[in-house]
Formats: C-alpha cells, sequence, structure tokens
C-alpha cells in the first residue's frame, strides 16, 4: 500500500542502508585504487567484523567494546592477509589477485561456520538506542537513527583521514600513481599494508554497526559484496566520493523499488549500473583510469 | 670518485633486451647529457638508475653505494631523484600537496619558500590543483618536486618536451643557475642545442649500447658524430 508516510519511512531505510553501501563501497574502493586488487574476500571482511564485534559482545556486554573489537580484529586480519598473502599477487595477473582473494573469502566464511555453526547470531543494540523515536512525521526504530549518525561520523573521520592527512595525501596520491610515489621515496608497500587494513576495517566497522539491524551469520557478506561491487561502479573506481554518491543512490533505489516490488529491487539497481556503464563507463566521479 | 658509476648495465622489458652492458659515469657538479635516437634506449637508462625498470644485471654505484636492483623509494633516499617525461603529476592534489608529499621521507628537503623563490609561478598556483595546470607549470612542478629533496643527483627525461619557447628558455635557464649552484643532472633530450649548451659532458646512446662520448664543443665540431648516431 503506497502512502506518504511509507514512502518517507522508505526513503529512510535507504538512507540507512545507503550509507552503510557507501562506507563499505569506500574501503572496496580505496584498496581498487591504491593497490589494483580487486579483494573479493570485501564481504568476508564485513562479515568478520560481525563475528568479532559479536564475540566482543558476548563476553563484555558493551556495545562500545564490541564496534572497537570488530573494527580493530578486522584491520589486523587486513593487515596481516595483505603482509601474507595479497602482496605476492601484486605482479601476478589480474585473474590470479580475483582468485585467491575469492578463495580467502570462502575460507574465511566456511572458517566462521565451522567454529561457530550457521545459524544467525544476534547483537543487540545499546540500551539508549533500544525502541522507537518519534521524529513528527514518523516514528522510526531508534538504532537505526543512531546507526546512520555513527556510519555518518564513520565517512566523515574517513574523509578527514584521506583528505586532511599527510597519510590520506599518499593514499590519494598512491591511487593516482603508486609507482611515481615509490620514485619520492615513499615505500608504497608499507602504505599497501595500511590501505588494505583501512580498507577492510571500514567493512568490518559497517559489519558490527550493522549486526543489531540484520543479525549475522557466515554468509552475511556475501550479498554486501555484490552490492558494494554495483556501488564502486556507479561512483567511479577508486573515488571515494564516488563511493559515498554511489551507496546512497543505491541505498534509495534498493527501498525505493522495494516499496512497490521488492523482486525488483537489485534488477533497479544492475539496471542503473548499467546506464552508468553505458554513458558515463568512469562512473559518475570518477577520473582517468589507473596504470 | 665519480658520483654516480655505472657498469654493464642490462635491462629487459620482458623478453626484449633493451639496455646493453651500458658503462657511464657522473662526476660531482656535472652535468651530462644523454642522447639519442627514438627507442635508443635513453628513458630506459635513467628508469633503470632510477629502479623504476629493475635492471636485470650490472651495477650502479651512487657515492659509493650499491643501488642495482633496489626499490625506487630506498633509491630516491639515498638521493636521486627522476623528472618523468610525462611529469607524472598528482592531479588530484594541489601544487602545495605535490611538493610536500615529494619531501616527505627526505633527510634534507628545501623550504617551500626556496622553491617558490626558483618557481615563482607555482606560488601563484599554489592552491590548483596538478591537472589544473599548463604543460609548462606542470613541468615546473615536476622539477620541483625533484629539487624539494635536495637530491645528490637529479635525472632529467626531456624536461623540454612539448613547451612553449618561452617555457623553454625559462626552464632552461633553471637548469642552468642549477647547474652554477653545483647540482649534478644527467639529462635526456631531443633538443640538441639545448642540451649541449647545458652540458659538460655528453654520451651518445644507439640501439642500447653507449657508441659516444664526447665533450660539447667536440661534438660542435664534430657534425658527422651527430649525423651519424642522431640523423641532425
Amino acid at each position: 500500500m503506497l502512502s506518504w508516510g511509507n514512502f518517507i519511512s522508505q526513503m529512510f531505510n535507504g538512507l540507512v542502508s545507503g550509507a552503510l553501501l557507501a562506507l563499505i563501497a569506500s574501503g572496496l574502493t580505496i584498496i581498487y585504487g591504491t593497490l589494483g586488487v580487486l579483494n573479493l574476500a570485501h564481504g568476508a571482511m564485513f562479515m568478520l567484523g560481525g563475528y568479532g564485534g559479536w564475540i566482543a559482545y558476548t563476553y563484555t556486554g558493551s556495545y562500545t567494546v564490541a564496534v572497537a573489537a570488530g573494527t580493530i580484529f578486522v584491520l589486523l586480519v587486513g593487515v596481516a592477509m595483505e603482509r601474507g598473502i595479497i602482496r605476492h599477487f601484486y605482479n601476478r595477473p589480474p585473474e590470479d589477485q580475483l582468485l585467491v582473494t575469492f578463495g580467502l573469502g570462502i575460507v574465511f566464511v566456511e572458517g566462521v561456520r565451522l567454529v561457530f555453526g550457521s545459524l544467525i547470531k544476534m547483537t543487540p543494540p545499546p540500551e539508549i538506542f533500544r525502541g522507537i523515536t518519534n521524529l513528527g512525521f514518523m516514528v522510526y526504530p531508534t538504532y537505526r537513527i543512531a546507526a546512520l549518525v555513527i556510519v555518518v561520523v564513520a565517512l566523515g573521520a574517513l574523509y578527514l583521514i584521506l583528505y586532511r592527512t599527510r597519510i590520506g595525501m599518499i593514499v590519494r596520491a598512491g591511487i593516482e600513481d603508486s609507482t611515481m610515489v615509490g620514485s619520492l621515496g615513499i615505500n608504497v608497500f608499507k602504505v599497501f599494508m595500511l590501505v588494505f587494513g583501512i580498507g577492510a576495517a571500514a567493512a568490518g566497522f559497517a559489519g558490527i554497526v550493522n549486526a543489531p539491524i540484520v543479525s549475522i551469520a557466515p554468509d552475511v557478506g556475501d550479498r554486501y559484496l555484490v552490492l558494494t561491487f554495483v556501488v564502486v561502479i556507479i561512483g567511479g573506481v577508486g573515488s571515494f566520493p564516488g563511493a559515498v554518491l554511489g551507496g546512497l543512490i543505491a541505498g534509495q533505489l534498493l527501498s525505493l523499488t522495494s516499496m512497490i516490488d521488492p523482486a525488483y529491487s537489485e534488477i533497479v539497481l544492475f539496471v542503473a549500473m548499467t546506464l552508468v556503464l553505458m554513458f558515463r563507463p568512469r562512473g559518475l566521479l570518477g577520473t582517468a583510469g589507473r596504470e | 670518485m665519480s658520483l654516480l658509476e655505472v657498469s654493464g648495465l642490462n635491462s629487459f622489458y620482458g623478453d626484449s633486451h633493451v639496455l646493453f652492458d651500458v658503462d657511464l659515469h657522473v662526476g660531482r657538479n656535472e652535468v651530462v647529457a644523454l642522447l639519442g635516437r627514438n627507442g635508443a634506449g635513453k628513458s630506459t637508462t635513467l628508469k633503470s638508475l632510477m629502479g623504476v625498470v629493475r635492471p636485470r644485471s650490472g651495477h650502479v654505484r651512487l657515492d659509493g653505494a650499491e643501488i642495482a636492483g633496489q626499490p625506487a623509494h630506498e633509491i630516491a633516499r639515498l638521493g636521486m631523484q627522476l623528472v618523468h617525461e610525462e611529469r607524472r603529476i598528482f592531479g588530484s592534489l594541489n601544487v602545495e600537496e605535490n611538493i610536500i608529499l615529494a619531501g616527505l621521507t627526505a633527510p634534507n628537503r628545501w623550504p617551500l619558500e626556496r622553491i617558490y623563490t626558483m618557481f615563482p609561478r607555482l606560488k601563484e598556483r599554489r592552491e590548483s590543483r596538478g591537472t589544473d595546470l599548463s604543460g609548462g607549470e606542470q613541468q615546473m612542478l615536476a622539477v620541483a618536486r625533484a629539487l624539494v629533496r635536495d637530491p645528490k643527483i637529479v635525472l632529467l627525461d626531456e624536461p623540454f618536451e612539448g613547451l612553449a619557447p618561452v617555457i623553454v628558455q625559462d626552464l632552461m635557464r633553471t637548469c642552468r643557475e642549477l647547474a652554477q649552484a653545483g647540482q649534478t643532472i644527467v639529462l635526456v633530450e631531443q633538443n640538441i642545442a639545448a642540451a649541449l649548451s647545458l652540458s659538460d659532458r655528453v654520451y651518445i646512446i644507439n640501439n642500447g649500447h653507449i657508441a659516444h662520448e664526447a665533450t660539447p664543443a667536440e661534438l660542435r665540431e664534430a657534425p658527422e658524430i651527430l649525423q651519424r648516431y642522431l640523423g641532425v
């Protein structure tokens, strides 16, 4: 049943899921932009963030500790993955990189399934964010509003890191031309490790913040991986603002189409991606292709 | 002892052998030009020195330290800088960020003001993004990015290519000032007159081999050598 209230509520849903997609896509896009490696294990990073946070919550009962633990855990997994495996694939063909990250994704998902089983795990929102809030024009689950604010703050933090710090300056330069960054005396391999860690942590952070909305299971990241790719392509590969714009567009398309017929929501998203590829192959905010 | 000593340097692109046992040396405070036809191996020589192309065999000693086979960032830290032919400015960073980034890991970096005194145009455009610069401004920025690291040796790959004559004159004046101040330079240039006027010594490279070594005065008196190897 279409109604004005329903429409506003769905737009809000779209905003929340769009912001979340923007954060996950930001991680994927800075990794691909800087390292040239398409990380098919990115969905698994999202899932690991959820599980890392859930374990911390189980032991401490604290949402804050859960978010911090989930994020740091995935940051460390990302760093270890880059140092141990991905680094050996920089000079190999893209199909090798795709296969190894795809394989790692399977290992992570099945490893978690082996240890924790396939049943869903619940991480409840903190006490103050439970229940619903009356916004005047509609009532809305409080945690979703909180999640939106948390994710927007995280995106803002990522923006500040990328655009207001020296590390961010190196990363932005590395996205354009990592060889030149090396010629200027900067060890690009350290930069790659850091970028991979930060990119993975962005997905992990999203995974634990999302856990009270959609309970986690080992394959929770699979759907997000596909959606995130679409977001990155719509926004422009390697572009942080593109990932944010793409995420917001994707969130609204998914949510508003679901209002009419959920079966078509992802189809509409792929149609949007196809249109972008046809008329602006670099993506909405993408720049020149990497070397 | 020379600042840079290269011996038996061999480089490949895939299976294609590009440099054959290249030997050359560059003294401290010297300006050396490397001339040759298109595809002779000039740029590959510079890239092999800088570690952007990894030489397959041979020795490169910079100030006594062996650098052949080292990654580019280590070679940069030991005091070498390459100004690429394509300039490779970071378009998403502004002029000042490009310069700051270049100086981040330099042991003795130039203050920004020194760069801006040498290139006043860059000071005017300090907030402009790299993509918004003209070709001449990009080339100034590429040179500035190398100089800010206070390198022992600068490799310039076709710095005057595609620039308006008035900009070329400006850049040549800058190069001359640098040389007079004692900066060691290796210059690859298609503009033979410019190269001869700037350099103390010249190597001619042909099909990946060092074919001839002379001073600019000797080459001016022996135009048949320039004719034979460079077609001018």
